[in-house]
């Protein structure tokens, strides 16, 4: 089929339109892709990509999320080895920012020591 | 178990008119956004929320592949060597802002793959900017500088939403916009203080998209159906209007200062309603060219279809069938 394009490339491809539904191929493995900056930093997830293999899915990455700026390391992790807790069990760490007795904060020793030295005179 | 079909078995399928969504679930979603939290893939969310996030981030996806076309066309007869690296990079950068976007509305729960076939089956609508031709190297300065203008005026205002994947994808695709758009200026400053030549050029390339660029922020507030639910759950976070106005404010100077103008006499920003004012954009045309009776509309489709055809051996050849596809986490 003749096509006019205003693109030279175009018009050499042999488009063909076909009237029935077309469907893509299945999807790839899903990978999660951790962003190191630099060496002693720590990773930071960035997102994902879809690849068909680990070493495919770094190279994905690599061209997906080390675009720009600096980059020391890029790791991969199936999505489907992250393990997580509900969502909806998120007030199991409700209590934390109340135990203030697990910070350096919640120790004052000052007012005491100032108090016996002034009752030693 | 993790990770996997965010859609809860119960609403797989299903239509759920707002006003039957369970009362007390839907206040604690309003109330979150209202606080200004994000909404996560595993978080409770409305059906209509969901389906409206898929449409837009898929539209979204599909208009920086599709977007990649006209320009990407020229990437062969770039005028020099810089230009063409320049080029090179910001195509990639938009395929690159396709998958991340895919990957944003991927955690809504519908696939991938099933996106693409939307797209080229015309299922699902992309930017109507892309259906108009790039006839000249100016088209891509226009390109570059005007539409991605105009698009990083409406990402800018969309990354404030509620929808946190879609929120940070549109983070890192403004980083990235941003030297789009600097090299667009660029090459639109060269062309407008170049040969007299080079000026008929570009303001033969800017009659031609000034329609387009009016038509690119959707019909005007007075006729478009845009509901204060939409609003209130910040999936939309500003009017047609509203974005026009603030694109047209920031960039009709820019185009002024360098002698070149718009081919709207009526085009000017009203003193008094701080509001821009021009002729009749032709709205039926852009409707027109949404149901896919635009000059582009099939060739862009054509190529699409091409493309992933010719790229199926490499993917069949890759595929490890004992791998199974999962919804990404977040």
């Amino acid at each position: 089929m003749s096509n006019e394009s205003l693109d030279p490339r175009v018009q050499r491809l042999d488009l063909h339109r076909e009237e029935n539904d077309y469907q893509t191929t299945f999807q790839w493995i899903t990978f999660e892709v951790f962003h190191q900056q630099k060496r002693g930093k720590q990773p930071t997830h960035v997102g994902i990509v879809h690849a068909p293999s680990p070493d495919l899915a770094l190279v994905f990455a690599k061209e997906q999320y080390g675009r720009r700026g600096i980059t020391s390391n890029i790791w991969v992790v199936k999505s489907s080895d992250v393990y997580m807790f509900p969502q909806e069990d998120e007030d199991m760490f409700s209590t934390i920012p109340d135990k203030q007795f697990r910070e350096p904060g919640a120790y004052k020793v000052r007012d005491k020591i100032n108090a016996y030295k002034e009752r030693q005179g | 178990m993790y990770g996997g079909g965010y859609i809860p078995p119960e609403e797989q399928g299903k239509k759920i008119p707002v006003d039957q969504e369970d009362p007390i679930k839907l206040k604690e979603f309003e109330d979150r956004i209202e606080r200004g939290e994000k909404i996560e893939p595993h978080d409770w969310m409305p059906y209509e929320y969901r389906r409206q996030l898929i449409r837009m981030i898929e539209q979204h996806a599909h208009s920086e592949i599709i977007g990649s076309l006209p320009e990407g066309t020229w990437i062969t007869r770039s005028p020099n060597f810089k230009r063409k690296l320049a080029l090179i990079a910001k195509v990639q950068d938009e395929i690159g802002h396709g998958q991340l976007l895919y990957s944003a509305a991927e955690t809504l729960g519908k696939p991938r793959e099933q996106m693409i076939s939307d797209l080229i089956n015309g299922k699902s609508k992309y930017s109507n900017v892309f259906n108009y031709p790039a006839k000249t190297w100016a088209d891509v300065a226009v390109i570059g500088f005007l539409i991605d203008g105009a698009a990083i005026v409406n990402q800018l205002i969309n990354s404030k939403g509620s929808y946190g994947p879609y929120c940070r994808a549109l983070e890192r695709i403004c980083y990235e916009e941003s030297f789009h758009l600097k090299q667009g200026h660029d090459n639109l400053v060269a062309l407008a203080t170049g040969t007299p030549m080079q000026r008929d050029m570009l303001q033969d390339a800017i009659n031609r998209w000034y329609k387009p660029l009016i038509h690119f922020f959707g019909p005007p507030d007075t006729s478009s159906v845009h509901s204060d639910k939409l609003m209130k759950w910040k999936v939309k976070l500003a009017s047609n209007d509203d974005m026009r106005n603030q694109f047209l404010d920031q960039y009709v100077p820019k185009i002024r200062e360098l002698g070149i103008d718009f081919p709207d006499p009526n085009l000017r920003k009203n003193p008094e309603t701080k509001s821009w004012e021009f002729s009749d954009p032709d709205w039926d045309e852009f409707y027109r060219v949404i149901k896919g009776d635009g000059p582009c509309n099939e060739e862009r489709l054509d190529v699409r279809r091409w493309a992933d055809e010719h790229g199926k051996w490499v993917r069949d050849a890759l595929f490890n069938p004992s791998e199974k596809y999962r919804i990404p986490l977040a």
